[in-house]
């Protein structure tokens, strides 16, 4: 098999690989930040669950958590695997990431000055006027560099997909490996993450350049 | 003349420490008031319950006949959140550090208020914030962000973003302590200027040249209690207060 067969094959796991990708994104980021205001909620029993979300999600490996989200329905109920493994894929994948972009979230919250509050309370914002307009749009400034860390992480991650034998890039790349014995298909895969995280790495640099109009 | 603020028997405590006892102040329409007082007196406290920043333990807040907060067995019951937001709209507040927002324009965060919290016309907003502006001397920054102005000219778009919100009396909480004294001066100019138009105003300050100048009336706080309180030429110039003699005394030494 030529390099440009197996490239043909491997990119027709591109599209699985994007989704996997960008769905993550669409649900973790806005999930991240909904499980950071629970974390900080003053109800002990809201932020107690919400803690123990954070650490069983960052304490266990991505890889079982898309072994047990896949499969767990079927050793726990009897339900079959689902065929279409995008949606337990994207469920795992999003369900890490939140737990992951909430700490980060949380940290940029908790960095804000109580003035900034104080300021939207007297001018009588209300609570939800002055997170949207005078918290948030700060704390992002403050959050991208980590965020661009973890959405890095994120690219790379997409292979861990394998796992569930779910046909994107990776695993592609990784069955042309076994059959053919050739160890070419894991550099191009490395090559792709590379281009991948370098677009990455120039959308999310525009988007600190668009916010640094403001200290 | 109608009694615009009234504070009765006000009580407040900070885990066990009594910060505020039993203290009872007004203001009247028009009148210039100035707290001074050592650290710790209580001053900042009295501001931030004045303004909602703060519950009392006890007492009661009116403003202009709404009660704010009212005594009842000795424990200060609050309005209800509605009341509380309409009698925000009663009143502005310039911090020390400004507290402007740093990702609006000047003129962003003076207008975006009275637009969003008043549901005032955009139009008319933006015209009647350039006038402030004006005043401020600051017409010309109205496009710049916070980071490219001086302390005192971002403590000026902060005196014009409460001013914005029409409010009937403006309390100052040590308005130029974050400026070095240069700076100071173009603040203090800017009060004694709202203090010629008959704005009612609440300084807490530790500008006593200032203090006696523009206000009509001051009170000397001292562990959470008035001291003294008066015409300022008689409480600054001829304290009888023991605290009192001695704290401006020591201020002089400075």
């Amino acid at each position: 098999m030529t390099i440009w067969t197996m490239m043909a094959k491997m990119s027709e796991g591109l599209g699985r690989t994007c989704a996997i990708f960008f769905l993550t994104l669409l649900f973790s980021l806005p999930l991240g930040l909904l499980v950071a205001l629970l974390r900080m909620s003053k109800n002990r029993v809201v932020s107690g669950i919400t803690k123990a979300y954070i650490s069983v999600l960052r304490g266990t490996p991505l890889m079982l958590q898309l072994l047990a989200v896949t499969y767990g329905p079927f050793y726990l109920f009897g339900a079959s695997v689902a065929r279409e493994k995008l949606v337990p894929v994207v469920i795992a994948f999003s369900l890490n990431y939140a737990a992951y972009f909430a700490e980060i979230y949380r940290g940029g919250i908790e960095s804000m000055s109580l003035g900034q509050y104080e300021a939207a309370e007297v001018l009588g914002y209300s609570r939800l006027q002055c997170f949207m307009r005078i918290i948030l749009p700060q704390v992002i400034k403050r959050i991208l560099p980590s965020v661009t860390n973890e959405i890095v992480t994120l690219v790379k991650d997409t292979s861990m997909a394998f796992t569930v034998a779910y046909q994107e890039m990776f695993t592609i790349g990784k069955q042309i490996a076994n059959s053919q014995t050739s160890f070419l298909p894991f550099v191009i895969a490395g090559v792709f993450y590379f281009v991948f995280n370098a677009a990455v790495g120039w959308v999310m640099g525009r988007a600190e350049k668009r916010l640094s109009y403001y200290r | 003349m109608a009694k615009l603020l009234e504070i009765n028997h006000c009580r407040k405590q900070f885990g066990g420490t009594e910060v505020l006892t039993d203290l009872s102040l007004s203001v009247e329409e028009g009148q210039v008031l100035s707290i001074i007082g050592p650290s710790g007196s209580g001053k900042s406290t009295l501001l931030r319950c004045a303004t909602l920043l703060e519950t009392m333990d006890g007492g009661d807040l009116i403003y202009l006949g709404n009660y704010a907060a009212r005594d009842e067995n000795g424990r200060a019951v609050y309005a209800p959140r509605p009341e509380l937001q309409k009698i925000r709209g009663m009143f502005g507040l310039v911090f020390q550090n400004f507290n402007l927002f740093p990702h609006y324009s000047v003129l962003k965060n003076v207008t975006e208020a009275p637009v969003l919290v008043q549901k005032r016309s955009a139009a008319e907003v933006r015209e009647e914030a350039m006038a402030l502006l004006d005043q401020m001397g600051l017409a010309d920054r109205a496009d710049a962000y916070p980071w490219q102005l001086s302390g005192g000219q971002q403590q000026r778009v902060s005196i014009a973003r409460a001013l914005a919100m029409n409010p009937k009396i403006l309390f100052f909480d040590e308005p130029t302590s974050a400026l070095d004294p240069e700076l100071t001066g173009e603040i203090l100019r800017v009060i004694r200027k709202l203090a010629e138009k008959k704005m009612t105003m609440v300084i807490v300050t530790h500008e006593m040249a200032f203090a006696r100048d523009v206000s009509d009336y001051v009170v000397f706080m001292n562990g959470g209690v008035i001291v003294e309180e008066g015409d300022p030429r008689d409480v600054i110039d001829h304290p009888t207060h023991e605290r009192t003699i001695q704290f401006l005394r020591r201020l002089q030494e400075q």
